[in-house]
């Protein structure tokens, strides 16, 4: 079993990464232009990637799904990005943002990585505004910041309700910039399906052009993966319908490992299902809970109208159970909370899940017109979703399955396993511990894109200047190609009935009851038990309209689905043995007795990454222990 | 794929058309001033005496040829544009596009043409005469008698009604125009552009009942 | 609800296209736009047909993936929607639906209701960006932007790039699409020092790429699902003369950054 080294340097906490980069080699700018990278993904991280490193003078391939990097799902964060300014003056720190994400992530990140990624937020806000991204300002030209969840000071910078968007054409503009200078090549409309390593080294990916179904190689010295999450294992979730785990996957079925895939965060405020053909969950910003007052009636089954119902019959279960924080508390919280009332009888609402999030005493004391100023987008998405108007009564919210904070093992550099496989964003696992702090994502992302991996990049590159051109008719692309061909061959020859869409529906209602939200050692077994029947019925009975060589969405969804069955086993896996619960990952069996959730600091403090032995095989547990130098493991209390 | 443009950028098409057609419309302010005069009551006296004046000014000559440039470059370019416009969708919408739009300006190319074939009557009526271009009419004095040649012209029903409707075709041009031509200068304004709206209707309607009153003088009063 | 469906279907860029009616019946009120089409498309499916491929991603309104034009009007009949934020109680049970992709030679037809917007695309390559590498900016709050100036920045920058005021134009002009990038960064301080450069360039890819010309109809505005007013597009023709004129004048072209 191969040791997992997070080469993380010596030194004190916020040293530690000064230090390391000062020691990090260099390549010369005439052999930059010798070295190709591809990067997959134009989200935050990808596109951020993909335009520093062009920006140092390295050639680029940039890959993406859609047909424009603009519309990578990243787009989609609503809420805001931190930074520890510390603008408000209210004594927030890089030291203060550190402690409260690895706080909020249940002391299941890396400190030296989390550290780091506090450390550079400034710069992130800095190059950011400098991008001309419109940050929402002050009056006085200044920048304006707002609190969210989980922490007591105000370091969310944000765009309205729209800062993923803001952020990510601001990255799509410097990735813009660098196409047309060159350095980057853009390829739209392609899915990576695998990943070439040869002599143990990442060296290329095989990608399927969606629209002529061809399939191509691409070589480079070095392939980033900055693809996001898997979220959408649960079907029903806030992410894009075309987000998928194949390529994360197929580099963990070449032998990168991947760390704890049971990590996935559910968000307490999105809006409830509202019919069957439902295939998307929409968010609504964390930051509502700021002005809104989360409640449920006090009564059983009460289904009166919301309005009907009086204050003194309304129960503020947040603001009762986590008085410090009050609807402020982190999301894995505030999810369970929610659920656990309307499992409880208490929901609202015909189906009774959900419950609801209400800004009757905000409207009151600042005004309607405060309140659309700050959220009016996200009030006028909800009255578009719902036909349902919030400024004149309660929204109904539910949690949903939003962000991974499981994903590639990576090191400090923020390699792979496979030398020469970096992940970065949300593919990666590093940074968020067990749960994820609002508005940490688009910091963490636009970190690792733009001042962390071009480091460590180039000090992994300064090894190949004189390794040449790698040429695409090497054996393992060949290989890789055969596989693929084989696996899209394998899948159209079924010719089933049922659509892709209906197994995925039922895929994400497994994922959803057996390792979502509340687990337990029993519903996981028989999660994994009802994966491996739906996988069978997937591979025997499902249908495939149109040929290969052409635009086939169902194709393309056939191939993500596949994928599916794969890593919501490995969750299952993971989650059963993890025998305590940390973050967004709850064990019913370990709980204390007011229903917070009881951590095992003995036995696992550690990141749990699995390495894949060969299908149908049980994959093997790697531990990486965790060490906390400078925090002190504490109960995680909001009280 | 690298396309390049050849030809003026759009947006400098787009300042000529706005400027030429700012012209055009102070044009009609002047031209509506001296037609004015016409119902003045006195035989077509004054507006005589300044017909006359302006034949005989070498600036106003100067001026005319600039307005004919106007007028040319405004139509060329305005069926330039057209046929561009209807370039850049080569196949249609099978349903009629239900975007609403300001008033008139999806119609600005069909008063446009209505516009330009009552101009085209309108100057052999009148200025190809003057210029010697078309013969005199028996009943005018004199290639320069404005005055006779009108009274003659809108005492008939049938020429009355075609110059009325092309003036409210013209109305519903400038409709859109006035305002569209401030837009086209990048002339915006919170505050003001709702004025500009409201002035640009004002003169729409000036214009067409100003010139509208005349034939109607004429069939009716004189 | 029941709909009659009148859908545009052509199998690929080369071959002809043609209307395909099709009945759908037991709709929920609740459901999505696109989530009729996908129940659609699973009837379709499984009746052994090709489905209808259009495209979508976000489903929230925001990536700009979708778009489709519904009974005459890019997103439908909605203001301010896109097509996946469109539910179906906005429609009368009964109904015939038009469904056709957006019409535009710069955004020819790939599949279905798929069209190709790389011509967006490389308008922003000429210049919707603001040169600055990572590393080299200045403390955030050491420029200060006014926040009138960031707030319309804001609005000018919340383009989706769906491509729905080229649909609506009758000229499948992209002004208003250009102009928001531009306009975007001639209202922040860290825009200004290329200005003048950028709507030069973007102006001329725009002209490039056989987009209509502007002739102020404003049907771009009414259909934009996120409301970007074409007060940029007036915006955009003021930078573009200052960057003709006043850009030519020595001296003056350093000034106000």
């Amino acid at each position: 079993m191969q040791k997992l080294d997070s080469k993380i340097p010596d030194g004190p906490l916020a040293e530690k990464w000064k230090n390391y980069k000062a020691g990090l080699r260099l390549v010369s700018p005439a052999n930059k232009k010798k070295i190709e990278i591809i990067v997959v993904g134009t989200g935050l991280a990808g596109s951020a990637a993909a335009s520093s490193l062009g920006e140092l003078g390295y050639k680029v391939k940039v890959f993406c799904f859609q047909d424009s990097p603009r519309r990578a799902h990243s787009v989609a964060a609503q809420g805001g990005i931190n930074a520890a300014k510390n603008y408000r003056n209210d004594n927030d720190s890089v030291y203060r943002l550190f402690h409260d994400m690895i706080k909020g992530g249940d002391y299941r990140a890396r400190e030296a990585n989390v550290y780091r990624a506090a450390e550079v937020s400034n710069d992130v806000i800095d190059h950011f505004t400098a991008l001309g991204v419109p940050f929402a300002r002050d009056y006085g030209g200044t920048l304006d910041t707002r609190s969210f969840g989980g922490v007591q000071v105000s370091r969310t910078f944000y765009a309205r309700g729209q800062t993923g968007q803001q952020c990510l054409l601001g990255t799509y503009s410097s990735l813009n910039r660098q196409i047309a200078k060159g350095t980057v090549k853009m390829y739209p409309r392609r899915d990576m399906l695998d990943i070439v390593v040869i002599n143990g080294k990442a060296r290329g990916i095989i990608t399927r052009n969606l629209l002529t179904g061809q399939l191509e190689r691409h070589s480079a010295h070095a392939v980033v993966l900055a693809t996001g999450g898997y979220g959408t294992v649960f079907y029903l979730s806030t992410l894009g319908l075309g987000s998928n785990a194949t390529a994360a996957w197929s580099a963990f079925k070449k032998g990168a490992l991947f760390a704890n895939p049971s990590f996935i965060q559910i968000h307490p405020t999105s809006i409830p299902v509202l019919n069957d053909y439902q295939c998307k969950l929409t968010l609504m910003s964390e930051s509502l809970r700021n002005d809104g007052r989360v409640w449920v009636p006090k009564k059983k089954g009460d289904k009166r109208h919301p309005t009907e119902i009086p204050e003194e019959e309304r129960d503020y279960y947040l603001e009762r159970r986590y008085p410090a924080f009050g609807n402020l508390v982190p999301r894995d919280v505030a999810s369970r909370a929610a659920k656990e009332r309307c499992d409880a009888g208490y929901g609202a609402g015909d189906s009774g899940l959900s419950v609801y999030l209400d800004f009757k005493d905000a409207i009151g004391k600042q005004g309607e017109d405060k309140i659309r100023d700050k959220y009016g987008n996200l009030f006028e998405m909800y009255e578009k979703i719902t036909g349902i108007n919030p400024y004149r009564q309660p929204m109904r919210i539910y949690p949903a399955g939003h962000y991974t904070m499981g994903g590639l093992w990576v090191d400090y550099n923020l390699m792979t396993t496979i030398p020469g496989l970096f992940a970065i964003g949300e593919s990666n696992f590093s940074d968020h511990g067990a749960n994820r702090l609002g508005a940490s994502s688009l910091m963490q992302c636009c970190g690792d894109g733009y001042f962390i991996l071009p480091n460590t990049l180039s000090d992994y590159l300064a090894d190949d200047i004189r390794t040449g051109k790698i040429p695409v008719d090497e054996k393992a692309f060949e290989e890789a190609e055969e596989n693929v061909s084989e696996r899209i061959k394998q899948i159209m020859s079924v010719e089933g009935k049922q659509t892709i869409s209906s197994f995925h529906k039922r895929l994400g209602k497994i994922m959803w009851d057996h390792c979502g939200m509340k687990r337990d050692s029993e519903g996981l077994k028989k999660g994994l038990e009802l994966l491996d029947q739906l996988e069978e019925e997937f591979w025997a009975d499902i249908r495939i309209p149109g040929s290969e060589g052409e635009l086939n969405q169902e194709l393309e969804k056939a191939l993500k689905v596949a994928d599916f069955f794969e890593v919501g086993r490995l969750m299952c896996e993971d989650a059963l043995q993890r025998e305590e619960s940390c973050g967004a990952h709850f064990r019913e069996e370990h709980q204390t007795e007011t229903g917070e959730a009881k951590r095992d600091d003995k036995n696992f403090a550690y990141v749990g990454a699995w390495e894949y032995r060969g299908k149908g095989e049980k994959p093997g547990l790697h531990k990486e222990e965790l060490k906390f130098e400078y925090v002190e493991l504490k109960e995680r209390s909001y009280k | 794929m690298k396309k390049k443009a050849t030809t003026l950028p759009s947006l400098s098409q787009k300042y000529i058309m706005a400027v030429a057609g700012i012209f055009l419309m102070l044009f009609l302010i002047f031209h509506l001033a001296t037609n004015l005069l016409m119902l003045a009551g006195d035989g077509g006296k004054q507006f005589g005496n300044v017909v006359n004046f302006l034949t005989e000014n070498p600036a106003v000559k100067i001026m005319e040829y600039i307005l004919f440039a106007g007028f040319l470059l405004h139509i060329i370019l305005g069926v330039i544009l057209q046929v561009h416009n209807y370039r850049a969708r080569p196949v249609r919408y099978h349903s009629r596009l239900q975007t609403e739009t300001s008033q008139f300006s999806r119609y600005m190319i069909h008063t446009g043409v209505i516009i330009l074939v009552f101009l085209v009557i309108h100057l052999m009526n009148f200025f190809f005469i003057r210029l010697g271009w078309v013969a005199v009419p028996d009943h005018a004095e004199s290639r320069h008698d404005f005055f006779s040649m009108a009274v003659v012209l809108f005492q008939n029903p049938w020429y009355s009604l075609v110059y009325i409707v092309s003036f409210v075709f013209l109305g519903f041009h400038l409709k859109h125009a006035f305002q569209s031509a401030f837009q086209s200068l990048g002339l915006n304004h919170t505050k003001y552009t709702p004025a500009i709206k409201v002035i640009g209707t004002i003169y729409a309607l000036a214009i067409s009942i100003g010139f509208s009153l005349i034939p109607l003088y004429f069939l009716f009063i004189f | 609800m029941d709909f009659k469906l009148k859908i545009w279907r052509q199998k690929n860029a080369r071959e002809k296209g043609g209307f395909r009616t099709y009945p759908i019946n037991d709709v929920s009120p609740e459901m999505s736009f696109l989530e009729m089409l996908d129940y659609l498309n699973k009837q379709i499916i499984e009746s052994g047909g090709e489905p209808v491929t259009f495209e979508h991603d976000c489903r929230e309104g925001i990536c700009g993936s979708c778009g489709l034009f519904i009974n005459g009007r890019p997103h439908g009949p909605m203001r301010r929607t896109t097509t996946c934020e469109l539910h179906m109680r906005e429609f009368t049970d009964g109904d015939t639906i038009v469904i056709e992709p957006w019409r535009s030679k710069a955004f020819p037809i790939i599949k279905d209701l798929v069209v190709d917007r790389s011509s967006f695309e490389r308008i922003m390559h000429a210049g919707g960006f603001i040169s600055v590498d990572t590393g080299s900016a200045p403390e955030s709050n050491s420029l200060p932007v006014s926040k009138n100036n960031s707030d319309k920045a804001f609005d000018a920058a919340a383009c989706i790039g769906c491509g729905a005021c080229v649909a609506a134009c009758k000229n499948s002009s992209a002004m208003l699409f250009a102009a928001a990038k531009i306009a975007q960064y001639a209202l922040v301080t860290q825009g200004k020092a290329e200005a003048k450069e950028r709507v030069d360039k973007m102006v001329r890819q725009m002209d490039a790429e056989g987009f209509g010309y502007c002739s102020n109809t404003y049907g771009c505005e009414f259909d934009c699902p996120k409301g970007i007013s074409i007060d940029f597009i007036a915006l955009m023709n003021r930078e573009f003369f200052s960057s003709k004129v006043c850009r030519q004048i020595p001296g003056r072209y350093t000034r106000k950054v």
